[in-house]
């Protein structure tokens, strides 16, 4: 049997094509492959995460009534209908799924593994073996959370906050039983995917940028995931800390989080001696940044698609770099304004109420860029760009709504409230997830060779920016009359009662958004197998990226660039041409390099 | 084509606008207030409605503007070669920064009504959240908690009008939040903690009491009641409640 073995190691001189398919798609080290493997995974969370959202805004539509088709399913013994406790793992999971398997991975797992090589100039990352196990450690994760839901007790449902004592506590609730442990685990591997591609991020932007390519040649959509690595590096150490505190809480009976003398169920609970505010302020300090994590490198992709396509320098790079930098290092500073109502020291409340109304600064001198990058351009109204001036647009109302709730007197009416819903949406889904469908248009040449269709591109991001709005805009009204966040039936309240038809409207506009994403499934998915070829740069854009092969071999570039300038130079009166890609020399350099071609 | 995506999102602030312009008619706004502080909340959240509105019209309009005048498709002009400018960044800097941080300074009081200087008089009730109702208890005829003529109730809390009522807000199990959209009050009940809250009803009536921090399964339904009535029946009410518990015990 060995000798066999020996032997047949010996005569197969080339791989296996089964190792071979394996190392190529599959446990891969290139990072374009990592990248589009986080790319289709977390599309496909984002389906999953989706589902869950209608889910609940069934429940605030038509309470209590059974959920079409899959109500009969589900819940059999309640005639369909669906069970309060279910309603909170909707929520709680919901959110969990957005964030940590969607948002996070989509920006960094999918666009920063693709971009950051490719638009520095690098062969490929610094620690290959370390991304594929970036990606790899997010299934673990993924398993528990789809593991979570079959559990006795059901998913956790302590909400994406997982404030103990609700969630420290095993007793006290249906699900904080092993549905909320599986929680803590699949964070905890979410977490350790997010050091390992950070580690990496950050290592690759310092150290293997091409010759020429000067941190302030960069483009922004890397200062963004450069940023965002250094933002994980720091806050995520203390999340981790704390989520293997609550699971000792649990499982171990410690007491970081748990006081002297809860009562669940009038029985004792837990060791005592703990503090549950203990948990908001590890929980925040990363989820603060987190939030940033989650919108730095949208802004920075959205700049370069906006340059590109006003066809004009961006304005104020270094000012941009700055804001982004300013909101890093005060978004580690204003965790606290979670707490407000929280009971933390009201005068605490005061400084974090300063630092958070601050942050509104550098996110507007962010806007004043965007419009002042395509005043006096010549904008060409592809997809990609309709997404990223609807990101601008979006990222306005979220930015301003934020400030409501800065304001810690007004907070007191608003917190935990859907006024704060309508505020992260506005963030995250106006904001974060129009960028990546306008990176998706954008950089879908790259990554696959084929345009994706520019007509369906369109109707797509109209109709999500009409029903988006739909679904958002009226939570800013419900929220101010006072609507909480995360009650199965708000309407028994008197002050609620009248309140239900609005919550109708936003949930047949949030079908109808769901709907609309049929679309954008479609194109990708036949643009992946029929869309037009394309060469190397079909939008005449400046950065490293597409001075490649579409899509990019092994090794990304078939020459090595050499950097003579920013990304954005575009009509530049140097050149005939509109854009100016950095690696091309200038004009008296160009007969040097020519000189020097054959030699080489 | 470009005319008809800058008109596309030159909807945004228009509709955007005529949304919040129309929701107090439909009552889809602050509820009514019925406190005497509850007035510096609402204040404050049309000032910063007012600044930010200006803001949301004009960069909404200037985006839609740009989009309009310099679509590639009819703008016969070069796009402008330029990266930024210094005096810009300054203003745009410093504006917003002193517009920000006045905005700060002047919600301090504010907060500090609400949240900071505790009344100097006697807790009237100490509520205390458990899953899924609120326990009241009144100190009785001694004014005094933990004897034995304390006052016990459940999902009512009684207050006299134009009074300042200060409460001991406690939790017995998980987090809750003690939430009175019609006075503008909002406490987390934190267990381990007797957190001090306070207000000043000025109108009699039923007002809803309800929990704002995920509490469990039954959180939807942990409805609290809150009624302000004058001084005497305030004090009836407590003698009857005083009465029942004496007759069951």
């Amino acid at each position: 049997m060995s000798a066999t073995v020996a032997e047949h190691g010996h005569v197969e001189r080339a791989p296996s094509p089964v190792l071979d398919f394996l190392r190529t798609y599959v446990f891969s080290l290139d990072h374009k492959v990592i990248g589009i493997q986080f790319l289709f995974s977390t599309l496909f969370w984002l389906v999953i995460g989706g589902l869950l959202a209608l889910g609940i805004r069934w429940q605030l539509a038509w309470p209590w009534t059974p959920l079409p088709v899959l109500g009969k399913l589900l819940f059999a013994s309640e005639g369909g209908q669906m069970p309060p406790e279910f309603y909170t793992m909707l929520f709680t999971m919901h959110a969990s799924i957005m964030i940590f398997f969607v948002v996070i991975p989509i920006l960094a797992g999918a666009f920063g593994n693709f971009l950051i090589p490719l638009m520095i100039g690098a062969e490929d990352m610094a620690f290959p073996v370390l991304n594929m196990l970036s990606y790899w450690f997010m299934w673990p994760a993924f398993i528990a959370m789809i593991a979570s839901f079959f559990v006795e007790g059901g998913a956790a449902a302590a909400g994406w906050t997982a404030y103990p004592p609700l969630s420290g506590v095993q007793a006290a609730a249906p699900a904080s039983g092993p549905g909320q442990t599986l929680w803590l685990w699949g964070v905890i591997f979410v977490g350790i995917s997010s050091m390992l591609g950070s580690v990496n991020y950050m290592t690759t932007i310092i150290q293997m940028r091409a010759p020429g390519m000067t941190l302030f040649r960069m483009p922004m959509t890397i200062w963004g995931m450069f940023i965002t690595a250094i933002l994980q590096a720091f806050a995520l150490p203390v999340l981790t800390a704390a989520l293997f505190m609550l699971l000792l809480d649990r499982t171990l009976g410690t007491g970081f989080f748990l006081p002297e003398g809860v009562l669940i169920n009038n029985a004792e609970v837990g060791a005592g001696g703990g503090q549950p505010l203990l948990w908001q302020h590890l929980f925040w300090f990363y989820s603060h940044p987190a939030v940033y994590i989650m919108i730095l490198p949208a802004m920075g992709m959205v700049s370069d698609i906006v340059s590109t396509f006003a066809r004009k320098p961006l304005f104020g790079y270094k000012p941009m770099v700055f804001a982004i930098a300013g909101i890093a290092g005060l978004g580690f500073i204003v965790w606290g304004h979670h707490m407000f109502m929280s009971g933390m020291n009201p005068y605490l409340g005061l400084t974090f109420m300063l630092s958070t109304i601050m942050i509104a600064l550098p996110s507007a001198v962010k806007t004043f860029n965007w419009l002042a990058t395509i005043w006096g351009g010549r904008i060409q109204f592809t997809a990609a760009m309709l997404f990223a001036l609807g990101f601008v647009s979006m990222f306005i109302i979220g930015g301003l709504s934020g400030i409501f709730m800065a304001a810690t007197p007004v907070d007191i009416m608003i917190h935990d409230t859907y006024y704060i819903v309508a505020h992260f949406h506005y963030v995250l889904f106006g904001g974060t997830m129009l960028a990546v469908f306008g990176g998706i248009h954008y950089w879908f040449p790259k990554m696959f060779g084929r345009m994706m269709n520019e007509f369906w591109g369109k109707v797509h991001f109209v109709l999500t920016f009409i029903f988006l709005n739909g679904v958002f805009y009226p939570m800013h009204l419900v929220g101010a009359a006072g609507f909480p966040r995360r009650l199965a039936d708000p309407y028994h309240y008197e002050a609620f009662a009248h309140l239900l038809p609005i919550n109708q409207f936003m949930s047949v506009s949030a079908i109808l958004l769901g709907l609309s994403q049929l679309i954008f499934f479609a194109n990708l998915f036949y643009s992946l197998f029929w869309g037009p070829r394309v060469g190397r740069n079909p939008w005449k854009a400046n950065s490293l990226e597409w001075t490649a092969p579409s899509p990019p071999g092994h090794g990304n570039f078939d020459f090595q660039p050499i950097v003579y300038r920013g990304p954005y130079e575009y009509s530049s009166p140097e050149v005939d041409e509109d854009y100016y890609p950095q690696v091309q020399p200038p004009p008296e350099k160009k007969e040097q390099a020519a000189q020097e071609e054959p030699a080489s | 084509m470009g005319r008809i995506w800058s008109l596309f999102f030159l909807l945004v602030p228009i509709l955007g606008t005529i949304a919040i312009l129309a929701a107090p008619y439909y009552d889809h706004w602050l509820p009514k207030d019925v406190s005497a502080d509850g007035y510096q909340v609402d204040h404050l959240f049309n000032f910063i409605l007012w600044i930010t509105g200006i803001v949301f019209i004009g960069t909404e309009v200037a985006l839609f503007w740009f989009m309009w005048k310099y679509d590639g498709e009819r703008n016969d002009q070069p796009a402008k070669y330029t990266h930024g400018s210094h005096h810009l960044e300054i203003i745009w800097t410093l504006l917003p920064a002193v517009t920000l941080l006045f905005m700060a300074i002047y919600q301090m009081n504010a907060w500090a009504e609400h949240k900071i200087k505790k009344p100097n008089v006697p807790p009237l009730a100490e509520v205390t959240a458990r899953q899924f109702e609120w326990r009241i208890r009144y100190p009785g005829p001694d004014g005094k908690f933990d004897t034995p003529d304390d006052i016990y109730d459940v999902n009512l809390l009684v207050v006299p009008v134009d009074e300042v009522v200060l409460i001991n807000l406690r939790s017995m199990d998980v987090l809750h939040s003690f939430f009175l959209p019609n006075l503008r009050v909002k406490q987390d009940a934190l267990p381990g903690r007797v957190i001090p809250v306070w207000f000043r009803a000025v109108e009699q009536g039923d007002y809803d009491l309800v929990c704002a921090e995920l509490c469990g399964w039954g959180h939807y339904k942990m409805k609290g009641r809150l009624r302000v009535v004058s001084r005497e029946e305030y004090e009836a009410h407590l003698q009857k409640l005083y009465r029942e518990q004496e007759a069951t015990q």
